[in-house]
C-alpha cells in the first residue's frame, strides 16, 4: 500500500474503514457498473432490475437528456437527438469519424480543438461529454444501491485503445465527477474475475468480441500478477458489424435502396440485431420491418444463412489471435484456457470458429456481459485499499507503439507496442540552425512506417531554448507513459540545464481548462458551489497527506532523517495544518506541494529501504 | 544522421536513441544491485522472474492510487526502472551488452566487428535462404527450418558468451560474440516479419 500511509491494525488510519468503490465497464452498446459487496463481486442491477445500461443517451430540447432503455425507445423516432455507440468516436477526429461511413445518421460539427461534436436538440455535445452522462447514470445507481458516495472507480477500457481513446475515456469521469482510480484493460478485467475464482496458474487468452470492438489478449498468472503478454485487435470490429451485414441482408430481400433514411436504417438494425440474438437458441427467425412505403416486409433469416453473411467478420479477428500468440512467443498448445468475452460471443459461429483456432471449448461460465465489470470491481476494491493483504497486481503492456515524425514523413518507434508499463525512453535532439529557440515534435501512436498511417497524438513545440550555435543543444526529450497507458512528455536543455517550455496540442484531446469549463457547466450551480467544491477537494487532499506523514514519522523519522530534514517536514507540514482550516484553495494546494517537495527525499529513502527489504530474502549468496 | 520532419524554419537534426530511460538521481543502483543478482551473465529466468514481481509488488503505482502526488511519481519512476531492468537482464543480447558496459566496453550501436571470413560466409548463406523462401514449395514449412537453424545457432553463441563472460573474463571475444549475436538477432526479427507476412497472406 502507500508508502506514508501506514496501516497498522490498531492505529485506524482510515477513517471510515470500508472505501466504497465500484468497477464500470463502458461499453459500445451497454454499460454495467459492479461492486464488492460482503466479499462478493457483482453488478449492480437498476430499480427495474436489469443490470445492463444501454449506452444510449437522448438530448432533449429542454437541455435534458435520457439515458438507457428509455433512450433507446425513441430511437427509431428520434434518431438525430439519440446517440448511440458514442464509444466509438471516443479519442477520434472529425476525419476519423466520417470514415465510419453513412452509417452514421449524426449531424458533426467540429470544434476548434478538432474534437467532432454531435448536434443535438439540446445543444452540441462532444463523445466525452456523452460518456459522461452515462458515466453519471451509472456513479448515481451505485451510490443509491450502496448507500454513500464512491471514493474511487476503476473503468474498463479495449486493450487496444490508444492514448488518445484512453485520455477521452479518462476525462468522461472526471466530467461525471468521478474519481479514476485505474483504466483496466477490458480483458485484463475478465482475466481477474475468472483468475481469482480459480487461483491456478497459467497463460490464458481473452478473445472479447463487443458491440463495437475486438481485443485479444495472452496474460500469464502466476502467483495473483497478471502479466499481460501481448494484446492485438480492431478497434472497429464487432456485433455492431454482424447486425450491418444482415441489415444490408434485409435490405437486398425487401428490395430496399441502398441509402434509406435515418429512420429507417435505425429500424433495420434493430430488426437485424434482434435476429442475431434469436439465433443464439435457435435455428431460423422470422423478420419483420416496416417499410417507407407503408408496407411491411416479412421474411426468414436461418442460422445458415447468418453464419455465411457473419464468417468473413469473424474470420477477421483470428488474425489478430495469431498476431498476439506471435508477440507473446507461443504457440495455440501452450495456452491453459480460452475465456469468452462480450456480448457478440454469445454468437454460436464464433464460439465455433475460436474452438477451432485455439483447439479448445472457450470458457462461458460467467455471463460475457457482466465478466469485465466484475472484474474491475475487484480490482477496485483493492485499489481503494480494502483489502491490504491481497498481493494481486496487475502489469499491463502498451498495445500500440509511441513513436515520433521523423524526416519525409517517417515514424520513428520510441516505446515498441507490448512494452511493460509503467515505461519511458528518452530521446535527445539537437539544433538545426544557429541561435535557433524553438523546436516542433509531432507524437504519433500505431504500427505503420507513414506518419499518415499512424494515429496523431499530439504536438509539441518546445520553446524559450537558449541560443546557441547548430549542433550544440543538447535537448533531452523524456516519453513516460503511466500505469494506465496515458503518455506525457517533458523536454530540458542539457548543457544549461534549462528547461524548454513545452506546449501540447493534443490532436483530439481536451484541454484541462476544457475540462474545467465543461464541468462548470454540466453543474448547474452557482460559481460559490464550484468554489466549495474546489475547496473540499483539496481539504480532503491535504488531511490525506498530513495523516500519511505523521503515521510515517511517528514509525521511522529516525531512521531515514536528520534533525534538520525532520524539522524542515514539520515546520511544512505544520503551516498545511493551519491553511487547511481556512477557505483559500490555492493556498492548500501550494502548501500541499511545498510539503511534498520538502519531505521527497523522505519518500525516496522509505521506497529503497522497501525495495532492499524485498529483496532481502534473495541474497546474492543464494546463486554460490 | 536523419533529419526531422518539423516544418521549414524548425527543421532539427536528430542524434541519438538512448537505450535507458532518464532516471532521477537516487536510481544510482545498477540493475543487477537493483535485483540483488550477482554481477554475473548466468541468470536463472524463474529466480529473476519471481524477484521482478517481488519488486513491482513493492514500488507499482496500483500501490500508491490513494497516495499524493509525489509519491505516486516516485513510484512511477521506480517501477519504470525496474521493468527497464528487467528487459535488460532478461534478454541474452542486451544482458550481455550491459555487464560489457559495466565493465567499461560499451558497444556503440553502429559498431561493426571484424568477422572471420566464416562468419561472413555463413552471414551470406543465411540471408540467401531467407531470400528463397518465398519459391520454396512450402514456405511456412522452409521458413520454420531456417527459423530452427538461426535459434540454435544464436543459442551456440549465447552458451559461448556466458563462458567468455563468467569464466574467462575474455573481454574481447567477448565483444565480438555480442556484437555476432547481433547479427543474428537481426535475422531473426527479419525471419519474424516474413513468418509474419507469410500467415497474413494466408488470412
Amino acid at each position: 500500500m502507500a508508502l506514508l500511509q501506514i496501516s497498522e491494525p490498531g492505529e485506524a488510519t482510515a477513517p471510515h474503514g470500508h472505501r466504497l468503490a465500484a468497477g464500470i465497464d463502458l461499453g459500445t452498446t451497454h454499460s454495467l457498473v459492479a461492486s464488492v459487496r460482503s466479499g462478493v463481486a457483482a453488478t449492480l442491477p437498476d430499480g427495474e432490475g436489469r443490470h445492463l445500461l444501454h449506452s444510449v443517451v437522448r438530448y432533449l430540447e429542454t437541455g435534458e437528456h435520457q439515458v438507457g432503455a428509455t433512450a433507446l425507445r425513441q430511437a427509431a423516432s428520434d434518431p438525430l437527438n439519440t446517440i448511440i455507440s458514442v464509444k466509438r468516436f471516443m479519442g477520434r477526429g472529425v476525419e476519423d469519424v466520417k470514415s465510419l461511413g453513412s452509417v452514421l445518421p449524426y449531424e458533426f460539427v467540429a470544434s476548434e480543438s478538432g474534437m467532432p461534436l454531435i448536434r443535438t436538440a439540446a445543444g452540441d455535445r462532444s463523445p466525452v461529454q456523452v460518456s459522461a452522462d452515462i458515466l453519471a447514470e451509472l456513479r448515481q445507481r451505485a451510490e443509491q444501491t450502496l448507500g454513500d458516495e464512491l471514493t474511487g472507480v476503476v473503468i474498463t477500457v479495449p486493450a487496444y485503445f490508444d492514448d488518445a481513446q484512453r485520455q477521452a475515456t479518462r476525462d468522461a469521469g472526471r466530467l461525471a465527477g468521478l474519481n479514476v482510480l485505474r483504466l483496466l484493460n477490458e480483458p485484463t478485467a475478465a482475466a481477474v474475475a475468472y483468475g481469482l475464482d480459480r487461483g491456478s496458474d497459467g497463460i490464458i487468452a481473452v478473445y472479447d468480441l463487443g458491440g463495437g470492438t475486438f481485443d485479444i489478449s495472452i496474460l500469464r498468472l502466476s502467483q495473483g500478477v497478471f502479466e499481460v503478454m501481448a494484446t492485438a485487435g480492431d478497434t472497429a470490429l464487432g456485433g455492431d458489424d454482424m447486425d450491418r451485414a444482415i441489415a444490408a441482408w434485409v435490405m437486398q430481400q425487401a428490395g430496399v435502396a441502398d441509402d434509406p433514411a435515418h429512420a429507417m436504417q435505425r429500424r433495420l438494425l434493430l430488426a437485424a440485431c434482434a435476429a442475431k440474438e434469436s439465433l443464439t437458441d435457435g435455428d431460423q427467425v422470422e423478420l419483420a420491418v416496416a417499410l417507407e412505403n407503408g408496407t411491411q416486409w416479412q421474411g426468414t433469416l436461418t442460422r445458415k444463412t447468418m453464419d455465411e453473411l457473419i464468417e468473413s467478420l469473424v474470420r477477421k479477428t483470428l488474425g489478430p489471435c495469431r498476431r498476439a500468440l506471435r508477440d507473446a512467443d507461443l504457440n495455440a498448445a501452450d495456452l491453459r484456457e480460452v475465456v469468452m468475452v462480450g456480448g457478440s460471443t454469445r454468437v454460436l459461429k464464433v464460439r465455433t470458429l475460436v474452438g477451432e483456432f485455439f483447439g479448445r471449448r472457450p470458457l462461458v461460465d460467467i455471463d460475457p456481459d457482466r465478466v469485465v465489470a466484475i472484474g474491475a470491481a475487484i480490482q477496485a476494491d483493492i485499489l481503494a485499499g480494502n483489502k491490504p493483504e491481497e498481493s494481486m497486481l496487475l502489469l499491463d503492456v502498451i498495445p500500440l507503439s509511441l513513436g515520433v515524425e521523423t524526416m519525409g514523413g517517417l515514424t520513428e518507434k520510441i516505446i515498441p507496442r507490448n512494452t511493460t508499463l509503467p515505461a519511458s525512453r528518452a530521446q535527445e535532439f539537437t539544433t538545426y540552425k544557429d541561435g535557433q529557440t524553438a523546436m516542433a515534435l509531432h507524437v504519433v501512436q500505431g504500427e505503420r512506417e507513414l506518419v499518415e498511417d499512424c494515429r496523431s497524438l499530439a504536438r509539441f513545440e518546445l520553446r524559450d531554448m537558449p541560443p546557441m550555435t547548430a549542433g550544440a543543444a543538447r535537448i533531452r526529450v523524456t516519453y513516460q507513459v503511466d500505469a494506465d497507458g496515458l503518455l506525457s512528455v517533458t523536454a530540458e536543455e542539457q548543457t544549461s540545464g534549462v528547461q524548454a517550455h513545452i506546449e501540447v496540442k493534443p490532436s483530439y484531446g481536451l484541454s484541462d481548462n476544457e475540462i474545467e469549463s465543461m464541468l462548470r457547466d454540466s453543474m448547474d450551480h452557482a460559481e460559490d458551489d464550484v468554489k466549495a467544491r474546489r475547496l473540499r477537494e483539496q481539504q480532503v487532499q491535504a488531511d490525506r497527506v498530513l495523516e500519511a506523514l505523521q503515521a510515517a514519522l511517528q514509525q521511522d523519522a529516525d531512521s531515514f532523517l536528520s534533525s534538520e530534514e525532520r524539522n524542515a517536514i514539520e515546520q511544512a507540514a505544520a503551516k498545511l495544518a493551519v491553511l487547511r482550516n481556512g477557505n483559500n484553495a490555492r493556498e492548500i494546494k501550494v502548501a500541499i506541494e511545498k510539503l511534498e517537495s520538502v519531505s521527497e527525499v523522505y519518500v525516496d529513502r522509505r521506497m529503497n529501504a522497501n525495495i532492499r527489504e524485498a529483496m532481502a530474502g534473495h541474497t546474492v549468496d543464494e546463486f554460490k | 544522421m536523419l533529419k526531422m520532419h518539423a516544418g521549414a524554419a524548425k527543421a532539427l537534426t536528430f542524434r541519438d536513441v538512448l537505450i535507458h530511460p532518464s532516471l532521477p538521481p537516487n536510481l544510482t543502483q545498477n540493475y543487477f544491485e537493483l535485483f540483488s543478482l550477482p554481477q554475473q551473465y548466468a541468470v536463472e529466468r524463474s529466480d529473476l522472474d519471481v524477484r521482478y514481481r517481488k519488486l513491482q509488488h513493492t514500488v507499482h503505482p496500483d500501490r500508491f492510487v490513494t497516495a499524493g502526488d509525489q509519491e505516486r511519481r516516485v513510484s512511477m519512476q521506480q517501477a519504470t526502472h525496474i521493468n527497464e531492468a528487467y528487459q535488460v537482464l532478461k534478454d541474452p543480447l542486451r544482458r550481455g551488452r550491459y555487464l560489457l558496459e559495466l565493465r567499461g566496453h560499451a558497444i556503440e550501436d553502429q559498431q561493426t566487428t571484424h568477422q572471420d571470413a566464416e562468419f561472413l560466409m555463413q552471414q551470406i548463406e543465411l540471408r540467401e535462404a531467407l531470400g528463397d523462401i518465398r519459391r520454396q514449395d512450402d514456405p511456412l514449412q522452409a521458413l520454420d527450418r531456417l527459423a530452427r537453424e538461426v535459434q540454435a545457432q544464436y543459442r551456440a553463441l549465447e552458451s559461448a558468451l556466458a563462458q567468455a563472460l563468467d569464466a574467462g573474463e575474455e573481454t574481447e571475444q567477448a565483444v565480438s560474440l555480442v556484437l555476432k549475436m547481433q547479427y543474428f538477432m537481426r535475422l531473426q526479427s527479419e525471419v519474424q516479419e516474413l513468418e509474419a507476412d507469410l500467415e497474413d497472406e494466408l488470412d
